[in-house]
């Protein structure tokens, strides 16, 4: 099975085919934490659909979550 | 907007939430984690700001859980933003990570003033407003402006003192006076405190609460600074309930004329006088 390309806050990684969301969150370990919320190529995904949410190739995925600013 | 009989104990209410704290802070710019804890708590702040950025995986303990624990809301900001089209998709990621409709819109339009750009300002505004979102704008002194944001449905408005970070104070109070003037939201002095003074002319202006955040965070003690503030936050409002005199160019005495001594003398009319305290 070939790989699926993706860039994650800017990062090229590597997911397997038919890697969702949740996948990619898996990835860096953030699903135990709170707080933070996922846009892909500019679209919010709503937290209930990370496990449903499919990746395409080339897909730009942003993590966000609070910092101290403002 | 300023009416009289008011106290520094009242509430503020914005979009129906009231808060007892007229200082809104400002997260960013705190050398440490937990030098923003002691601010908060000699602050009195409920809202405390903050930016949404890419997650470090490796970042040290939430800074959510932080905030939890000092007893204060987040209201997430959209910093850092340039068009409308980026400050409602942060805003939109902002009420999804952090379960909150209150945003702190910011749409900045020259990245060495960090003025806002007006118009950008108003398309996000109006975008945020039909989707639900208790909108803040922080926005320029134009009170054409502010009242545009208010007409729009924003919860309140959030004028410039001077921009972010100058520590300038408020370069416009005239206009800053007729915005809130005006206003029939709360006003929100944001932006350009360098010290509790320019807090105070705030609130004496009829500005409803103060954001604050440079003065506080960069100040060479932050924990005094944030205490000052907050004193002055509450100095300003009752002087601006117990309404000033007026200016004028000439003094006008405070002592009566009535029943003033006649102390004049046969000898120091004709300039003969001793002076007093010289010896007998």
């Amino acid at each position: 099975m070939s790989a699926l390309a993706v860039v994650i806050n800017g990062r090229s990684v590597e997911l397997q085919q038919g890697a969702t969301v949740a996948d990619a969150l898996e990835l860096l370990d953030l699903p135990a934490q709170r707080g933070f919320a996922v846009a892909v190529d500019a679209e919010v995904i709503p937290r209930g659909e990370w496990q449903q949410r499919k990746l395409a190739p080339d897909d730009r995925v942003e993590i966000v979550t609070a910092i101290q600013g403002g | 907007m300023t009416e009289n009989g008011l106290h520094a104990e009242d509430a503020l209410v914005i979009s129906g939430r009231a808060l007892h704290s007229r200082l809104i802070l400002g997260s960013g710019g705190f050398p440490r984690q937990s030098a923003l804890v002691d601010a908060i708590a000699a602050s009195g702040a409920e809202l405390v700001t903050v930016a949404m950025r890419r997650v470090e995986p490796d970042a040290p303990g939430s800074l959510l859980d932080v905030l939890d624990s000092a007893g204060v809301d987040v209201l997430p900001n959209t910093a850092g933003c340039y068009t409308a089209r980026d400050a409602v998709l942060t805003a939109r990621l902002a009420r999804e990570a952090l379960g909150t409709d209150w945003i702190k819109l910011e749409v900045i339009g020259d990245e060495r003033t960090l003025l806002p750009d007006a118009p950008e300002l108003l398309a996000a505004a109006e975008t945020l407003v039909d989707e639900g979102f208790v909108v803040l704008p922080y926005t320029s002194d134009d009170p054409v402006i502010a009242r545009r944001l208010e007409d729009l449905g924003c919860a309140a408005v959030m004028p410039l003192g001077s921009p972010i970070g100058s520590g300038m104070g408020i370069r416009n109070p005239y206009n800053i006076a007729i915005i809130c003037e005006r206003a029939t939201v709360p006003v929100v002095l944001d932006a350009g405190v360098g010290t509790a003074s320019d807090a105070a002319l705030a609130m004496e202006l009829g500005c409803d609460a103060v954001l604050c955040a440079s003065a506080i965070a960069r100040a060479a003690d932050p924990v005094a600074m944030a205490a000052a503030i907050r004193a002055a936050i509450e100095a300003g409002r009752l002087a601006a309930g117990a309404g000033r005199i007026p200016r004028r160019l000439y003094a006008e005495a405070s002592s009566p004329d009535a029943g003033l001594a006649d102390l004049s003398s046969s000898t120091s009319a004709r300039g003969g006088a001793p002076s007093l305290g010289e010896p007998r």
